[in-house]
């Protein structure tokens, strides 16, 4: 299925985009996560396990067990620090 | 309706903000309001400047659902938040919670319960600009016990 990835931050500026489109098989959040991480470099450095990264699925905080859906937009981003 | 939620790079004006928010609503009897600036200080280091990032979308709803929430925990008559992006300097206002209530106690509560919610909920980061170079602010842990005072479980710090 294809899904819409955002990145944000801190993690927007290690991977060096923004946005990106990507054709994935993962079941859950957690399982894309593990994708991006296995393509190595920046990705393995900033999605590392053990590193705090926050996700959303479709614009709405959502934990790892999330399942993943055709068309979903999934953004990681470091804790927020707004206020 | 007016907005209850903006998402700015430019400033606002409190003054202005309230008299809205009152604007016709007789059953008024309590305004609070909470203002977030731009410290010259933060960790022990000087900040001159600093950029402030956000999910456009995402940070909009969140705010919204924020605010029904805090109209279904406490007895309020009207809530804005403004929340601004961009690059921003020391004394420069970053974020304005405001309610208005019949009585007082409703009105504080809710407006802190906001801003405890706004602090690891929604999406917003901050970069600041010190003697050492750029870097990204860290999220507190004092900041999701804040919010567990209320009930609401938070690992964001």
């Amino acid at each position: 299925m294809k899904v819409q990835l955002k990145y944000f931050a801190s993690i927007r500026e290690a991977v060096g985009q923004g946005s990106e489109s990507v054709e994935t098989s993962a079941a859950t959040l957690g399982a894309l996560r593990d994708e991006l991480v296995a393509r190595g470099g920046a990705y393995a450095t900033a999605l590392a396990r053990g590193k705090s990264v926050r996700l959303a699925l479709d614009q709405v905080m959502a934990d790892e067990s999330a399942p993943l859906r055709e068309g979903a937009e999934v953004a990681f981003f470091p804790p927020v620090t707004g206020g | 309706m007016a907005a209850r939620v903006s998402i700015q790079t430019g400033d606002f004006n409190v003054a202005d903000e309230i008299a809205a928010l009152r604007a016709g609503d007789k059953g008024v009897g309590a305004v609070c309001t909470f203002i977030g600036t731009v410290r010259d200080r933060n960790d022990g280091d000087a900040v001159s400047a600093m950029e402030l990032e956000h999910y456009p979308g995402m940070t909009e709803k969140a705010i919204e659902g924020m605010i029904d929430e805090a109209f279904s925990r406490f007895k309020i008559n009207a809530a804005r938040v403004i929340h601004r992006v961009g690059p921003l300097e020391p004394l420069d206002q970053i974020v304005l919670v405001a309610v208005t209530s019949a009585h007082r106690g409703e009105s504080f509560q809710a407006c802190e319960f906001l801003m405890d919610y706004l602090k690891t909920q929604a999406p917003f980061w901050k970069k600041e600009k010190t003697p050492a170079g750029e870097r990204w602010v860290d999220a507190r842990v004092a900041d999701d016990k804040a919010l567990e005072r209320w009930g609401i479980a938070s690992r964001n710090g």
